[in-house]
């Protein structure tokens, strides 16, 4: 909500005035580096693309449509940026090769939690997060919680940063990403299942020491 | 008859669109009868408040790197 109405009531100079806005942009730019992060895992390449972005998008700022949220269309541009830097970069797999065969994973993921006939698999059983003794609000906790984004497929990863780090509504996603209301709740599902995997085995279900 | 497999979809799927009454009726069935698709589905809250607290937090590391 706060997006769009952000772009309803902004003109293109309105919003250049928001790139005045230190912590407005301190906050745009974590967002994009985390964002950015998560499509090349390599710190210095996402820095490079998340500082080619905000560039453009402020010496393009006139082509900002109103049609979009300005936060949309900065990831847009970011997104674009990533993409041209893995392609550049021969030592990392192109995003779309990368994007390939994730559908795979999903479903191997799927048969392995459940049994045939539907049922969770006997040691697949979701367990309880234990808060008080797992407290989530230290800094180790959030070091796994980054290694867990970071192993989701690049797809996964942005579809889910985009609905709940972005808070983009379904719509918005869809018409972005080029695909279905249907494949962007199956992949936001897979992308849950994976991070809810791996945070069990790699925090949740660890004994503390 | 939903089962565990369906409902954790469905489970996801609430955070995305809102479930026609049947569904949100046999989800309820089901969640009801089975402890582990209820953990499930509570996990996937905190999935959502997780993120929300991870973008917010501008970790140490992203600063020193």
């Amino acid at each position: 909500m706060t997006n769009e109405t952000l772009s309803v009531e902004m003109d293109s100079s309105a919003v250049s005035h928001l790139f005045r806005d230190g912590t407005f942009i301190e906050e745009l730019r974590m967002q994009m580096l985390k964002f950015a992060r998560l499509q090349v895992r390599d710190s210095q390449l996402a820095e490079d693309a998340v500082q080619e972005a905000m560039l453009s998008a402020y010496q393009h700022i006139d082509r900002f449509a109103r049609q979009s949220a300005f936060k949309t269309w900065v990831f847009s541009i970011l997104k674009n940026k990533v993409i041209d830097l893995l392609r550049k970069e021969k030592r990392h797999v192109v995003a779309s090769q990368l994007e390939d065969g994730v559908d795979l994973n999903g479903d191997a993921l799927i048969e392995h939690l459940f049994e045939e006939n539907g049922h969770w698999q006997k040691d697949e059983r979701p367990k309880k997060w234990d808060q008080p003794d797992h407290g989530v609000e230290n800094e180790h906790f959030w070091r796994i919680f980054d290694a867990c984004l970071e192993a989701l497929p690049a797809k996964y990863g942005r579809l889910f940063m985009m609905r709940e780090f972005l808070e983009m509504e379904t719509p918005e996603i869809c018409h972005n990403e080029g695909v279905s209301v249907t494949s962007l709740n199956v992949t936001l599902y897979r992308a849950r299942l994976r991070l809810r995997e791996c945070l069990e085995d790699d925090w949740f279900g660890k004994e503390k020491s | 008859m939903m089962n565990c497999k369906q409902a954790a979809q469905m489970l996801s799927e609430k955070l995305d669109r809102p479930l026609s009454a049947k569904e949100k009726m046999a989800l309820t069935l089901h969640t009801t009868m089975c402890p582990p698709c209820r953990l499930f589905g509570k996990q996937m809250g905190s999935l959502r408040d997780l993120s929300k607290a991870y973008i917010r937090s501008n970790d140490q590391h992203d600063k020193k790197s």
